[in-house]
């Protein structure tokens, strides 16, 4: 017996790992003139621990569902933003938050684009950004994260990617949401 | 001169748009900014503009959504609109082409390429 499930064809790790690393490069290169240097591809099932910095998320939803986020210090949140808007910040405000929002919209943004054509067409939702200290994530269901850090000038970034052919998310009801990047546990 | 309106949820990109908008040799006058399609059809019910820089993911009311009740309006018919969006796929793109876009920019830009689409606009 065929099922819907057993027809959709799965996407390997290196496919999605190699489409963050492109949307991130291209991203960082045009709109900060920043240069970011790829580490080693991990995947993580999601987890709740303390953590504490920013985090960045966007849902994706169509043919396949899921969430893309990327996560950092406070400090490197500011500098992502002064070297957006060419103004220097030094702490947490709307307009840092805004500005790693933009940024995740457009990595998240282009990924998305990048696997349209093999997963189908997909939207994106408008991003939430969380600050903070000792805040905790949970999601529901088994899926495994993409994560891909990066370090730019020393600095350091996760970018990440959770994504499941749509039947599967409807057949399980499960909600997608993210993992805490090894990173930012001792920030 | 040329008064602008810029339609983005990001005020980040409102503002680096301004900035680009500033920095051609187009003579811009004021340049307004809405975050999402509601805001935008508000303004242009009280102010005239000559240009319309508008994303396409957006709360409330999209670009797309935006862009074809602007079209149907006889006059607003003539403003040219620059699509800004990153919504990179050939079929987004026609779509807004065939909803009425003047021209259509990828994020992420750079200021050459604003500036370049421009020039074709105005």
């Amino acid at each position: 017996m065929t099922t819907e499930f057993e027809a959709v064809q799965p996407i390997a790790q290196d496919e999605l790992a190699q489409a963050i690393r492109s949307a991130t490069d291209e991203v960082f290169a045009t709109m900060l003139n920043l240069t970011v240097q790829p580490g080693e591809v991990f995947v993580e099932k999601e987890e709740a621990v303390p953590t504490s910095g920013v985090v960045s998320l966007i849902g994706l939803a169509g043919s396949w569902v899921g969430s893309g986020s990327l996560a950092c210090s406070a400090g490197f949140a500011a500098k992502l933003a002064s070297a957006l808007l060419m103004t220097p910040y030094d702490s947490i405000n709307e307009d840092v938050l805004d500005a790693v929002a933009e940024i995740t919209n457009m990595i998240i943004g282009n990924v998305k684009t990048a696997l349209e054509s093999r997963l189908g067409s997909m939207g994106l939702s408008t991003p939430t950004v969380i600050y903070g200290r000792n805040f905790q994530t949970r999601s529901t269901g088994n899926q495994e994260w993409t994560v891909v850090p990066f370090t730019i000038d020393g600095d350091h970034m996760c970018v990440q990617l959770c994504i499941v052919p749509n039947s599967e998310a409807a057949r399980k009801t499960t909600r997608t949401g993210f993992p805490i990047p090894h990173l930012l546990r001792n920030s | 001169m040329l008064d602008v309106l810029i339609v983005d949820d990001s005020a980040a990109i409102r503002k680096i748009l301004q900035r680009v908008l500033r920095q051609t040799e187009i003579p811009i006058g004021t340049v307004y900014e809405a975050g999402d399609g509601v805001e935008a059809l508000e303004t242009l019910r009280k102010q005239a503009v000559g240009l319309v820089l508008s994303d396409i993911n957006m709360p409330n009311m999209d670009g797309l959504e935006f862009l074809t009740k602007l079209r149907a309006e006889q006059l607003w018919h003539g403003i040219p609109v620059l699509m800004v969006s990153t919504e990179g796929t050939q079929a987004k793109v026609l779509e807004a082409v065939e909803r009425g876009a003047s021209g259509y920019v990828r994020k992420p830009f750079t200021a050459e390429q604003i500036k370049e689409k421009l020039v074709g606009l105005i």
